[in-house]
């Protein structure tokens, strides 16, 4: 522990040590099946056999290969455009990934951001970012985010933004309350005392400090942001198409429902599922380990 | 108790107003208005008269007081596709958001608070695991899935539901499970947690040491104060449902005002946009401090606070 | 002849089985005392000392994790390790009572002071509403708080913490008890009003004919209130027997200790007593005699072995090998 810096041992830094992957608990299921989600993201170009925004109108609503009708050159079956359905879920997890990830880390910072401020500056600062996030939060996130879908129209960039600005109060108002309590440490009134400027203290002392729920928000967030995506694809102001956003297959799949063509709405239901359980397992582990004061997150 | 529940109205009212100047900030400061507030296809002529209508060349102060307005007087706009007030559109599809909210929600806590205190009462054996089970299902996936889900099996293969539209027993039963049950599980989680906090509480060991019969300790002592968060999560939920319910009615073409969204979205119906989310954050508002209220009135440590 | 004790304690053992079974912690280890009906008995030990633990034992209320090793629990002849979970609810609450250390926390915050006064009346003695919620008041005026008849309505937390001490009295008191056990009952109380209490408990003990068992780390209290006293160190046993006797005349080292750490008036003595070291881990116990890394006379003896308990009287025992009448004894070592 160094005695200069802040006292406490970040968990984070912690965590990082291999030695606590081999703790009791660990989801290693969860964790590699998000990391095989990664690695599809990074390398979907390579990994998908076919181009998903492309179709043949001769191979329309092929079932997958092991039911009568499907073939090999298409595993998993195609759409109503004829396009490969396995190359759609290949490339829609790299949406999925990419603006899941940019959205969290985009809401965690102005979250944290506005916590850390909020809940060390207090005074008028904090009222008026507690009233603000109390009204933000008062929109539940996904009619906010279909609204400004609506008003600034859909596209990926827009969609992190827009989830971005829908979940930071989650962040802001956890953040700030751990900083409430770390303000009473003692750590913290040395350094107010030894004449540290704020933005130093804040830097320095509050923010490793606060990192650990973050990151643990962070992962439990990843499965809502993710959700909502979906919801958002699917209701037609999220990702546009012809890109393959997994929440418009599901939109596409709820046309051919009714002739039985199970796998545009089974199989791409299915990979959000397995993302946002690892997400959510992932982070169970994290709170419990990282701090299990956020228990009651 | 008056102080608590003045305290809650005030802050009630700033968060309307806070709701109300966030969205008119949105509108007009995210590039032209006009495009939004004007139907497609209109004439040059129309954009003008539109324009002066709402203001838009006048500072944004002014143009908020006009907004301001006429929420107050109830106006709030009228329907490019309906033709109609967009409020009498909101008050006519409200009653069937709420029935199914309600639905869901019962759904909700008929399974998720007896789940939950049975595993926190048998935790960490058998119950409490394939509790977790259920919760985490629940939790991860989005529940319109599970509607698709379901209309693939019970109206597609089974054929023994409608899969869409309302008016029947039948129609509700679909869209409340499929809204109500990542809610079944969040409530099933905070009932078991909070039950166990009650369980190893000072009151109920004394209950324990007065030699009372161990339904008695868990039925009275731990039930009555474990349910109090819950009951209060629910409260909100219930706003929130109506909310979240956007995707489940346009999937099951339930007629209530999340398919109005859906529909204002889809036609390109601006005014029919706005004020529902108007509306509705003024819904959640409300309700919330109607639950704290009743919270007040419930709980005696507030109600009789010195 | 005279009358069988209200409670005999024999070679009690409870132990804390970790989950996998691999940390032992013998939390109560062979403890074997005696009382008297209407007498009162004080249990002395540092955190940890397992008093509270004895206490549960005897109305085994433990945790799943503890277990009941070896011993009896003899309650007016009754072993009570032989009865069934319904016997021993029916005995809890009406024949042996017990008060917890904080008030507030004991009380529900979601019912009235009436109903959870009323309450062991109507599970125990099937009392009706009506005839329940007067012996109520009665037992708030029993207990010495005014208005009774305005209090039973009201909720804990407009009472204050003397009042809420006195109201779990009367919540203990309601059916009777032979036996009351208050485990730190005073600890959370303001000084002034702890003397009050004190002497409520005593008064209620003659009215009702109580037992009690006071468990404390205040000598103070034990000196006042109790006839015998039990000092227990690291889950044993060390030193049972009259106030007046061991007060004058303590057997054990530890409990010399004990005595002597209490400040007094007009010490000459510059600096205050302690007890070096510190309690042991109970998981992992020192070898022989739990004190003997901390006991002013520790023999080569107390390390190898654990001391058996010795009688010096005939309700006097200490567990000590410098009370053991052996023909040749080591020196001490220090």
């Amino acid at each position: 522990m160094n005695g200069g810096r802040s006292a406490t041992l970040t968990g984070a830094w912690r965590f990082a040590s291999l030695a606590s992957f081999r703790t009791e608990g660990f989801p290693l299921i969860a964790t590699s099946i998000l990391g095989v989600l990664i690695f599809v993201a990074v390398f979907a170009d390579v990994l998908a056999p076919h181009d998903p925004e492309v179709g043949r109108l001769g191979e329309r609503f092929r079932p997958p290969v092991w039911q009568q009708g499907g073939s090999e050159k298409f595993l998993l079956g195609t759409d109503h455009l004829g396009r490969d359905v396995l190359s759609r879920l290949i490339f829609g997890a790299r949406i999925s990934i990419v603006v899941g990830f940019t959205a969290v880390i985009f809401a965690g910072v102005l979250g944290t951001g506005l916590g850390i401020l909020s809940g060390f500056l207090g005074g008028w600062v904090d009222q008026v970012v507690m009233r603000v996030t109390d009204a933000w939060l008062a929109l539940p996130a996904l009619t906010f985010a279909i609204f400004l879908a609506a008003v600034v129209g859909p596209s990926a960039m827009n969609i992190v933004i827009i989830l971005g600005l829908a979940y930071w109060t989650r962040y802001a108002r956890v953040i700030r309350g751990e900083v409430l309590s770390l303000k009473e440490r003692d750590f913290v009134r040395l350094a107010i005392v030894a004449g540290c400027s704020k933005r130093t203290i804040m830097k320095r002392h509050i923010l490793p400090n606060v990192l650990n729920s973050a990151i643990v928000l962070g992962t439990l967030m990843l499965g809502v942001v993710v959700v909502t995506e979906a919801a958002l694809s699917f209701l037609g102001v999220g990702v546009p198409p012809p890109k393959p956003a997994w929440g418009l297959m599901l939109a596409d799949g709820k046309k051919g429902m009714m002739a039985g063509y199970w796998w545009l709405t089974v199989l791409p239901g299915c990979c959000i599922m397995v993302m946002v359980l690892s997400a959510n397992l992932l982070g169970d582990w994290l709170r419990v380990k990282l701090d299990p004061q956020l228990r009651q997150l | 108790m008056k102080r608590y529940i003045a305290k809650r109205v005030g802050f009630a009212a700033i968060s309307l107003v806070l709701l109300s100047v966030t969205i008119f900030l949105l509108v007009r400061l995210t590039g032209d208005p006009t495009v939004l507030l004007v139907e497609p296809g209109a004439s040059q002529a129309d954009i003008e008269a539109i324009r002066v209508q709402f203001g838009l060349d006048r500072p944004l102060w002014v143009q908020y007081g006009h907004f301001v307005s006429s929420l107050v007087r109830g106006d709030l706009g009228h329907s490019f596709y309906y033709r109609t007030p967009v409020l009498d559109l909101y008050l006519s599809r409200l009653p069937h958001s709420l029935l199914l909210a309600t639905a869901a929600m019962a759904f909700s806590l008929l399974i998720g608070i007896p789940t939950g205190i049975i595993a926190a009462v048998r935790v960490n054996r058998w119950w409490d695991s394939a509790g977790k089970v259920f919760a985490l299902l629940g939790l991860s996936m989005p529940s319109f899935w599970i509607g698709l889900l379901m209309i693939l099996f019970f109206s597609v293969y089974l054929g023994w539901l409608p899969s869409s539209g309302s008016g029947t027993a039948a129609h509700l039963v679909m869209p409340a499970f499929a809204l109500g049950w990542y809610f079944a599980a969040a409530h099933m989680r905070l009932t078991r947690s909070s039950m166990l906090d009650v369980l190893g509480s000072e009151y109920v060991k004394l209950a324990r040491l007065k030699g009372l019969p161990e339904a008695l300790v868990i039925g009275k002592h731990a039930f009555k104060n474990a349910l109090i968060p819950v009951l209060t999560l629910a409260g909100i939920n219930l706003v929130i449902m109506v909310n979240v319910a956007v995707v489940v009615e346009t999937v099951f073409a339930w007629p209530g005002i999340g398919r109005l969204l859906y529909e204002g979205i889809s036609f390109r119906d601006f005014p029919v946009v706005q004020a529902t989310v108007i509306l509705n954050g003024a819904m959640v508002v409300i309700v919330s401090l109607l639950v704290d209220i009743l919270y007040a009135v419930i709980d005696p440590r507030i109600r009789f606070a010195r | 002849m005279t009358a069988p004790p209200l409670l005999e304690l024999r070679t009690l053992s409870t132990h804390y089985v970790s989950a996998r079974g691999t940390r032992v912690v013998r939390a109560v280890d062979d403890v074997s005392l005696s009382l008297e009906a209407g007498s009162t008995l004080g249990i002395v030990g540092e955190s940890g000392s397992g008093k509270t633990t004895l206490a549960l034992t005897i109305l085994r209320l433990l945790p799943p994790a503890a277990r009941i090793m070896s011993g009896e629990i003899l309650f007016e002849g009754e072993d009570l390790r032989t009865k069934s979970d319904v016997e021993m609810r029916r005995i809890r609450g009406r024949r042996i009572a017990m008060i917890l250390q904080d008030p507030m926390a004991s009380l529900n915050p979601l019912f009235t002071i009436g109903d959870q006064v009323a309450e062991p009346l109507r599970v125990h003695e099937g009392a009706g509403r009506g005839g329940a919620w007067s012996r109520a008041k009665e037992l708030l005026k029993a207990v010495r708080i005014s208005a009774p008849e305005a209090r039973v309505r009201e909720y804990p937390h407009q009472m204050s913490g003397g009042m809420r001490q006195r109201i779990v009295g009367a919540i203990a008191i309601s059916c009777s008890p032979r036996l009351l056990i208050a485990d730190e009952p005073t600890t959370s109380l303001d000084l002034t009003i702890q003397a009050q209490y004190l002497n409520l408990l005593r008064d209620l003990q003659r009215q009702y004919e109580l037992a009690l068992i006071f468990i404390t780390h205040n000598l103070g209290i034990v000196a006042k209130m109790c006839d015998q006293v039990a000092v227990m160190y690291a889950g044993r046993l060390v030193e049972w027997g009259p106030v007046t006797h061991i007060f004058d005349a303590p057997a054990h080292p530890y409990t010399r200790a004990l005595l002597e750490s209490i400040p007094r008036m007009g010490d000459s003595r510059q600096r205050l007593t302690a007890i070096e070291g510190q309690p042991p881990d109970l998981a992992a116990p020192p070898p022989g005699c739990a004190f003997h890394p901390r006991c002013p006379q520790a023999m080569a003896q107390c390390r190898e072995e654990a001391p058996p308990e010795t009688a010096l009287a005939p309700r006097h025992t200490v567990r000590c090998w410098l009370s053991v009448p052996v023909p040749a004894q080591s020196a001490p070592v220090r």
